[in-house]
């Protein structure tokens, strides 16, 4: 059964070779859509059974499958073979099955697009390398599954190039889609050298081998320099693709991209690829415990920062962008303290109501004439009944509301944070959770509530097509009920001996890290915890009571506004994002293009040259007369480069005797 | 036939038709189809014999992967030319060169209306020059390839004899390349002094036994690297290359900017092979003789250069608005890629280099052949606004051209990543972390200009006019290159494998 895992990526890379061959040749749109959802679909069927039969009879040790043998250079081999476990396996169900669902909204959505089998081609694109990033065994294929993803990413985001789209330095989405690009791949970066490094130090780059290597040495890797600055340089690469200070600004411009992208690739699954990275090297992180201190202390502040900036945008795209930001901090704070079940955990469910609220966001621009201004919105709930009712699923989800899906996975992070870190920690991420629920639920009420603050001659709300509310409604269900699958200890012990079926499934992928990290097999079941639950609860609904008061039960928003006149330094603030893309223009880019073209351009080739021939003009006179007959008068400069060029190499070589 | 006279059978085809080429041209007046076919067929017959040199059991094991010495033949041959080994794969490098080039001109030069017979003439004799230069074991034989080569194309840039900037191009690359003669064979003739031979294999024989004279050897490194490095256009003897390669017409800039400059390289590994003492015997030294003191300043040196030559290069070529131009600076940031294979001074990088040149050829020559489909008479069209909305009218073009800037970059799955792997990999054994990461950060550098053309022909509109292409021939250099770029890529041991086994 698992010898069949390259099927899983091979289908949708067929699906992407065949639409962009003859996809334009397909007049239906419907077959178009048929066909790169059924390949995702497929693929996804096919890891189900893999999921079942793992049930069934449990892996203990990774499975690998070869393909193929991509490299082997005597010193330096590599295959293209994928490797199962229960990471693997959970993350590839994530991909396709909310890949799919995906797929099959954006049949509605994308209707009528002149560019419609391009964008299922992208799609397809996409999924295939996602898979091959969560389901190689080694660095090299992953980190072709990670350029893959961010070059499909780099498509999409463009792909109504011919649209405006705001910010800074950006005015069209062409702008955007580069932004993301060059921001992931100053990541990429940290992932190479990184990758050069594990390759020295190691001399394999298979995560089975190095995982082998690093178990049988345990004692003598622990704080060694070598894995600490290994382990930074990937979190850098992390950070970039899981948009984390200080690489968090290109995710809300990718906002630019059709909607359905941004719940695919910038909500639910290429987002959360660097917390795959880390889960992934699981071990190697939990060796380097200076790096994991950094990830949490990165993550907390992502988390926080992300979800005041939240509070204030109006468009719903960017509200849920700037979510997604924090959410994906909550998950590397929890890495970031070794829980990394709970960090798969909230991966799992992220893509669950993250996925639906930006189907849901979509399902409203849809019927809005793609307005995203929520001031512009208002009173939705009557024309679109559906979205209403699985946007609100979703908003309770991520609010963390006891039974819905966010508030089991949340949950465990805070706790596990308290629990391995410390109550300032905690305290921050308790703040940030606030917010969410507030942020939230200052969208439900805008967009769904009360009067209607749009122009009713011009725009019409009605409800999306079945294609677009079928998905809507399979992903409420699971943000609805996906919580069950990692129930807290503290609760499911009176169901079951060991309730939590997330960690028990994933328990052989961390064993090692959890040993190395000091954690006990045995659970305490302190009465702490009944309390933090408690709090978390209790902020959630006082945040989304007070977003009630403020949007719901006063019409005029007083109390908001009154806030912003109160504290217009802060508003300002948030409102332009910290200023964070501003300061990089001008710290960053503005110096490295000046110093292009005044710099090395004009400033050497023009000046220092020329300042160099007419200083030293009594020599070059005669030299220069002779070349100018014949010459326009930069040879001789150029020349003039060359001799000085000599002689400094050829006096170091003199004198370095 | 005689293994010696089947691995010697490229330098004699080359030879052959470089000899003969003017004469068919005499012969056969106005007939420019057959002389077309004449030079393909030169690079076809090399390849072939290439393959055959390839499939016979001596190429990995026999006694020609270490010398020909066992008949008269191979003794003759010996002292002048090394054959068999990695310099079979320069022969391969440079035949595929000069095939993607010969189609894409044919197309090229009708549109400009040059297509003067002359053309082909050149390229076999910068072709020969080339091998010669692969196969040298002494330095004048050497000389000669490089000469033989470089003066080829110091016309083959002024091919465009009506228009200034071709000509301008030429003179400038004549007088510049001229004067680099002058440190080359000068730093020849050093290396001569301090140890007596012009053979090679002796040279190394002496430097490892120390019996140089160490001023004469310092100086001859120099003046030899000033030289070669004008060659390879690093800097900071690179600034004929922008404007040469600009103004030159598109498709000779193609095969100058990657055949030519592969031509440098393999002159660096086959001078530095032999100059430069071997990393372990540099890292295990107890003594330290000057000869240990120079290999090891050179390679500093040689690392500097690299590390500024990938800077500049890619940073001027930032702000480049046209693609030729921005192709030309790219190229220079390519040459200082290439040169981490000479710093790491092991097979790896030799391996490297080769592998990385030919997936150079492939992906550069393919973006001068679309440079030259899309540019118009006397050089207009050139700009990147020019590419806008290519897409459009031109999807496989512009599908190609983005593989090929993707393959430049370095992105996976594409040749350009394992060249750039290969290369950044072994500087890093061989103890230059610092350049590795300078290199890595010049090629986030270079996704800028390189993606901007992509925008330019995916996200954004044409106005006016769409864009009429003429493309028949070139068609052909464009399929092979994609082709190049995409098995490199899938398949990049079927290439590394054996070149590390040569090297070895």
């Amino acid at each position: 059964m698992y010898n069949i895992v390259w099927l899983i990526p091979l289908l949708p890379l067929i699906g992407f070779i065949f639409l962009g061959l003859v996809g334009k040749k397909l007049k239906s749109e419907s077959l178009i859509g048929t066909i790169g959802s059924a390949t995702v679909g497929i693929s996804f069927l096919i890891a189900f059974l893999m999921f079942l039969k793992m049930l069934s009879t449990p892996l203990e040790a990774p499975v690998i499958v070869n393909v193929y043998k991509w490299i082997s250079a005597g010193y330096f081999s590599i295959n293209i073979a994928y490797q199962i476990d229960q990471l693997s396996i959970l993350y590839t169900m994530i991909v396709t099955g909310v890949g799919f669902l995906i797929h099959i909204y954006s049949i509605g959505y994308m209707h009528g697009d002149r560019g419609f089998f391009r964008f299922f081609a992208y799609l397809n694109l996409f999924i295939f390398m996602m898979l091959n990033l969560v389901l190689a065994n080694n660095f090299l294929l992953t980190f072709l599954g990670w350029e893959g993803v961010g070059l499909s990413s780099y498509l999409l985001i463009g792909f109504w190039y011919d649209r405006k789209f705001q910010g800074i330095r950006i005015i069209w989405t062409g702008h955007a889609a580069n932004k993301a690009f060059i921001m992931n791949r100053i990541g990429d970066f940290g992932f190479l050298i990184a990758m050069f490094m594990i390759f020295v130090n190691f001399g394999t780059l298979e995560y089975t081998e190095l995982h082998n290597i690093l178990v049988s040495n345990t004692i003598s890797y622990q704080y060694s320099s070598a894995i600490g600055i290994i382990t930074i340089l990937l979190f850098l690469a992390a950070t970039g693709k899981s948009a984390q200070i200080p690489l968090a600004v290109w995710l809300p411009d990718a906002m630019a991209g059709p909607t359905p992208v941004s719940a695919l690739i910038h909500a639910a699954t290429m987002v959360t690829a660097g917390i795959f990275l880390v889960a992934r090297n699981s071990l190697l992180f939990a060796l380097a415990p200076s790096t994991m201190n950094v990830i949490a202390v990165i993550g907390i502040s992502t988390a926080f920062f992300a979800a005041t900036i939240g509070t204030v945008q109006n468009g719903i795209k960017k509200v849920l962008a700037y979510s997604t930001v924090s959410q994906l901090g909550f998950m590397f704070a929890a890495l970031g303290v070794g829980a990394y079940t709970a960090a798969v955990f909230h991966v799992m469910m992220h893509a669950f109501f993250k996925g639906l609220l930006f189907l849901g966001a979509g399902s409203v621009m849809h019927g809005m004439h793609n307005e995203e201004d929520i001031k512009k919105m208002g009173g939705l709930q009557k024309y679109m009944p559906i979205t209403y009712k699985t946007f609100y699923v979703a908003s309770l989800a991520i609010a963390g509301i006891p039974l819905f899906a966010g508030f089991f996975s949340k949950d465990e992070i805070m706790w596990q944070t308290y629990n391995h870190g410390s109550a300032i920690a905690w305290f921050v991420l308790a703040l940030s959770a606030f917010m969410t629920a507030f942020y939230m639920f200052r969208l439900v009420n805008l967009v769904f509530h009360k009067e209607e603050r749009f122009d009713h001659k011009h725009i019409h709300p009605h409800e999306s097509p079945k294609t677009m509310t079928i998905p809507l409604i399979i992903l409420s269900v699971l943000s609805a009920l996906g919580g069950f699958l990692g129930i807290p200890y503290i609760l499911g012990f009176w169901f079951s001996h060991n309730p939590n079926f997330l960690d028990n499934f994933l328990e052989p992928v961390f064993k090692d890290a959890n040993v190395v990290l000091g954690f006990s097999e045995n659970h305490q079941l302190g009465g702490s915890e009944y309390l933090f639950m408690l709090i978390s609860v209790t902020i959630a609904l006082f945040s989304i009571w007070t977003a009630y008061k403020w949007y719901y039960y006063d019409d005029k928003w007083s109390v908001p506004r009154k806030l912003v006149l109160k504290f217009k330094g802060i508003y300002k603030l948030l409102w332009n994002k910290y200023f964070v893309d501003e300061v990089y223009f001008t710290t960053i880019v503005d110096p490295l293009i000046t110093s292009s073209r005044e710099g090395l351009w004009k400033f050497f080739d023009v000046k220092i040259i020329d300042g160099l021939v007419n200083g030293l003009a009594s020599i070059t006179t005669f030299f220069g007369n002779q070349v100018r007959k014949i010459q326009t008068g930069f040879a001789q400069t150029y020349a003039i480069v060359m001799l000085a060029g000599a002689i400094i190499l050829i006096s170091w070589l003199f004198f370095g005797l | 036939m005689e293994i010696q006279v089947l691995f010697s059978l490229p330098l004699i085809i080359a030879s052959f038709f470089a000899v003969f080429m003017p004469v068919f041209d005499a012969i056969l007046k106005k007939n420019k189809q057959i002389i077309f076919l004449f030079t393909l067929l030169n690079f076809l017959l090399v390849i072939v014999a290439d393959i055959f040199i390839f499939a016979s059991p001596e190429f990995f094991t026999g006694v020609l992967k270490s010398g020909l010495e066992n008949s008269d033949f191979g003794k003759f041959l010996s002292d002048a030319v090394s054959l068999g080994g990695y310099t079979s794969f320069f022969d391969l490098l440079f035949a595929i060169a000069g095939i993607l080039t010969l189609f894409a001109a044919k197309d090229y030069l009708k549109k400009e209306s040059y297509e003067l017979k002359e053309f082909y003439s050149l390229v076999s004799f910068s072709f020969a020059g080339m091998l010669f230069i692969a196969h040298a074991n002494n330095l004048l034989i050497l000389f000669l390839g490089i000469e033989l080569m470089s003066i080829s194309f110091f016309v083959l840039s002024g091919f465009f004899r009506n228009n200034i900037l071709s000509i301008e191009a030429s003179l400038k690359y004549f007088i510049l390349g001229a004067f680099a003669t002058g440190f080359l064979i000068f730093g020849f003739a050093m290396l001569y002094g301090a140890t007596g031979s012009l053979e090679l294999k002796v040279i190394a024989q002496k430097i490892s036994f120390n019996q140089v004279t160490p001023i004469y050897f310092a100086l001859a490194i120099g003046l030899i690297f000033v030289g070669l490095a004008f060659k390879a256009s690093t800097f900071p003897f690179h600034q004929w290359a922008p404007d040469v390669y600009t103004g030159a017409p598109t498709v000779v800039t193609g095969f100058m900017s990657t055949a030519g400059k592969t031509a440098a390289f393999a002159a660096f590994i086959v001078i530095t092979k032999a100059i430069f003492l071997s990393n372990l015997v540099i890292d295990n030294a107890t003594v330290n003789p000057p000869v240990i003191a120079i290999t090891r300043n050179s390679r500093e040196i040689l690392a500097i250069i690299a590390a500024l030559t990938m800077l500049v290069g890619n940073i001027t070529a930032l702000m480049q608005t046209n693609v030729k131009r921005m192709l030309a600076f790219s190229s220079v940031a390519h040459a200082g890629y290439i040169l981490l294979g000479i710093v790491s001074n092991n097979s790896n990088g030799w391996s490297g280099i080769v592998f990385y040149a030919f997936a150079y050829v492939f992906m550069q020559i393919g973006a001068f052949v679309i440079v030259s489909l899309i540019e118009k008479e006397n050089g207009s069209n050139l700009n990147l606004s020019d590419y806008n909305g290519l897409s459009k009218s031109h999807p496989f073009l512009s599908a190609s051209m983005a593989i090929f800037m993707f393959s430049l970059v370095g992105l996976p799955p594409f040749a350009g990543f394992f060249g750039k792997y290969y290369l950044f990999l072994s500087v890093i054994q061989s103890g230059y972390l610092w350049l590795a990461l300078v290199a890595v950060i010049a090629s986030i550098i270079s996704i800028y200009f390189y993606i901007g053309l992509i925008i330019n022909m995916y996200f954004k509109e044409k106005e006016g006019e769409p864009l009429t292409v003429q493309c028949k021939t070139s068609g052909i250099s464009i399929i092979l290159s994609l082709i190049g770029v995409i098995f490199l890529g899938i398949f990049p041991s079927l290439l590394m494998n054996p070149l590390l086994n040569l090297f070895k």
